[in-house]
């Protein structure tokens, strides 16, 4: 296996994007990524789009074939295009499709990107919950925000978790967002302001919430043995890692543990040979405050029931001990749900080459993505290191 | 939901007819036709479980999709049936009124409607017990 390489990023502003069409968004990234890269489109070889829903959001499929043709690669190259779906984790197993076929030696230069218009759709809602099990969860009742709900309702009864350490998650995420110049919300909050919003699924309030977004973010890689022929910075992919859990909550053996995170970090450790305390920083899954809190835990970071002191003593802070979602995550930057994967690789990258601005982390070296799908039924990790 | 789609699973929501695997003993409710820890070895037969159990975790939906937002704010868990398994369902009870543990059981009721044309769905709820 070859090892791969980041080579052009580009990220679309996240938002209520009203004036621009899905395809419309795509290129926006895509282009960005291509000239950061400095390739043209006939040196690309495949790409891979992480979608989850244009089908039910805009009413499109075939995904793939339109971007390809959009991105104006139909011409020359008819270069194959290959739409990925893993819900909210459709973005990194996208980028995972791209390393592992570069990795393999069958492409040289691949582009992952992640697309998704929102704001087009009436009952989002409802088309989120297709996330989670339609048959026995949606039918009944279920709504995504609900399940999360369940999580920290099992979570804050068998752990020491306050309401107010539970809000510093979103109150934080708000406060990094504010530094990031692609975010949909630019403003900081307080824990009262969490506290104080409407409640969506009881403990969890609004601000609790990642938002209903518009947004697009796309990723060049190519063998690292090639990387310096396209830019003085390329950041290495040491490890990608993928796992799959039951796609309804009830079947899990634990609740507020997601075991596909557990494994999928896990593995992509040993991959990496990388210890937890290397990391400089991570880009982890906060669709809800509860997503944050399991997820530094099922990585390692902390043991479980831990994560509340970490936020209580502000280490997840970009100066902590553990820098957590830098870019305002999913939370703040906001969370066009196809797109959130690679958004999290753009982040971890511009940190990494050092180009982060106000919100740099001193000296990163390594930085880690875990992006997911559903409730948990699919986890993908990535770790990078700078060359 | 089309017609088919709910009919086929009729027996299943109003009736809690899971599956249970004869070779380790595991109960599956929402039925599977494959036990995934014995799999191609397994042999699924079906099974009636019991409608009784209690409350695992639980919320409030305040925020619904289209389909229920006439019925927020309503209570949601996940029950874990005597016979071992766990389904998630709405629980008919005041929503200051459930708790960890609560035991509950099954009753008959609508779940949601296709619109004021549209089928009907009925299926499992639960009531305090
Ligand atoms: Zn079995």
């Amino acid at each position: 296996m070859r090892d791969v390489a980041v080579i052009g990023i580009g990220c679309s502003k996240f938002g209520e994007r009203w004036d621009t069409s899905f395809r419309e968004l795509f290129v926006e990234a895509g282009t960005l990524a291509i000239e950061d890269a400095g390739i043209d489109g006939e040196s690309i070889d495949a790409l891979y789009v992480g979608n989850m829903s244009a089908g039910r959001f805009v009413e499109q499929e075939h995904i793939g074939a339109l971007i390809a043709d959009y991105a104006g690669l139909t011409r020359a190259g008819h270069t194959p295009a290959t739409r990925v779906e893993a819900a909210c984790a459709s973005g990194g197993l996208a980028f995972r499709q791209a390393v592992l076929a570069v990795a393999s030696g069958m492409e040289d230069i691949v582009v992952a990107a992640g697309v998704e218009k929102m704001t087009d759709a009436g009952d989002s809602t409802d088309v989120l919950a297709a996330a989670a099990d339609r048959e026995w969860e949606g039918f009944t009742g279920a709504t995504f925000p609900g399940l999360y709900a369940m999580i920290a309702t099992d979570y804050m009864h068998r752990y020491s978790l306050t309401r107010e350490q539970l809000a510093s998650v979103a109150v934080k995420n708000h406060y990094h967002g504010s530094m990031n110049p692609i975010s949909q919300f630019q403003n900081e909050i307080t824990i009262d302001t969490v506290l104080r919003s409407t409640l969506v699924a009881d403990p969890l309030r609004l601000f609790d919430c990642s938002p209903v977004s518009d947004g697009s973010a796309a990723v060049v890689v190519a063998p690292l043995e090639m990387a310096r022929d396209f830019t003085d910075a390329p950041v290495t992919v040491i490890g990608t890692a993928q796992a799959s859990d039951t796609i309804a909550l009830h079947d899990r053996r634990d609740i507020s543990t997601l075991d596909a995170s557990v494994a999928a970090g896990n593995r992509v450790f040993e991959r990496a040979r990388v210890d937890r305390k290397d990391v400089d920083l991570v880009e982890v899954h906060d669709c809800f405050t509860i997503a944050e809190i399991c997820a530094v835990e099922d990585l390692g970071f902390v043991k479980k029931g831990e994560a509340g002191m970490l936020y209580e003593e502000g280490q997840t802070y970009i100066g902590g001990d553990l820098p957590v979602n830098t870019s305002g995550g999913l939370k703040a930057c906001g969370h066009p749900v196809g797109a959130t994967g690679l958004k999290q690789v753009w982040e971890v990258v511009t940190q990494l080459r050092g180009e982060a601005g106000k919100r740099q982390v001193d000296g990163a070296e390594i930085g880690m993505t875990q992006n997911v799908g559903g409730s948990g039924a699919t986890v993908v990790c990535h770790l990078f290191r700078r060359v | 939901m089309t017609v088919a789609r709910f009919w086929r699973k009729i027996p299943q929501r109003y009736n809690l007819i899971g599956t249970k695997c004869e070779n380790c003993g595991t109960v599956f409710f929402p039925p599977r036709s494959l036990c995934p820890d014995c799999r191609r070895d397994g042999k699924i037969v079906d099974h009636h479980c019991s409608g009784r159990g209690k409350v695992v975790t639980y919320t409030v939906i305040r925020t619904a999709s289209d389909q229920f937002s006439n019925l927020t704010p309503y209570v949601l868990a996940i029950i874990e049936l005597e016979d071992g398994c766990r389904l998630t369902s709405q629980v008919i009870c005041d929503p200051s009124e459930i708790t960890f543990g609560m035991p509950v059981r099954s009753v008959f009721r609508v779940i949601a409607e296709d619109g004021p044309s549209g089928i009907i769905h009925y299926g499992t709820k639960f009531v305090p017990a």
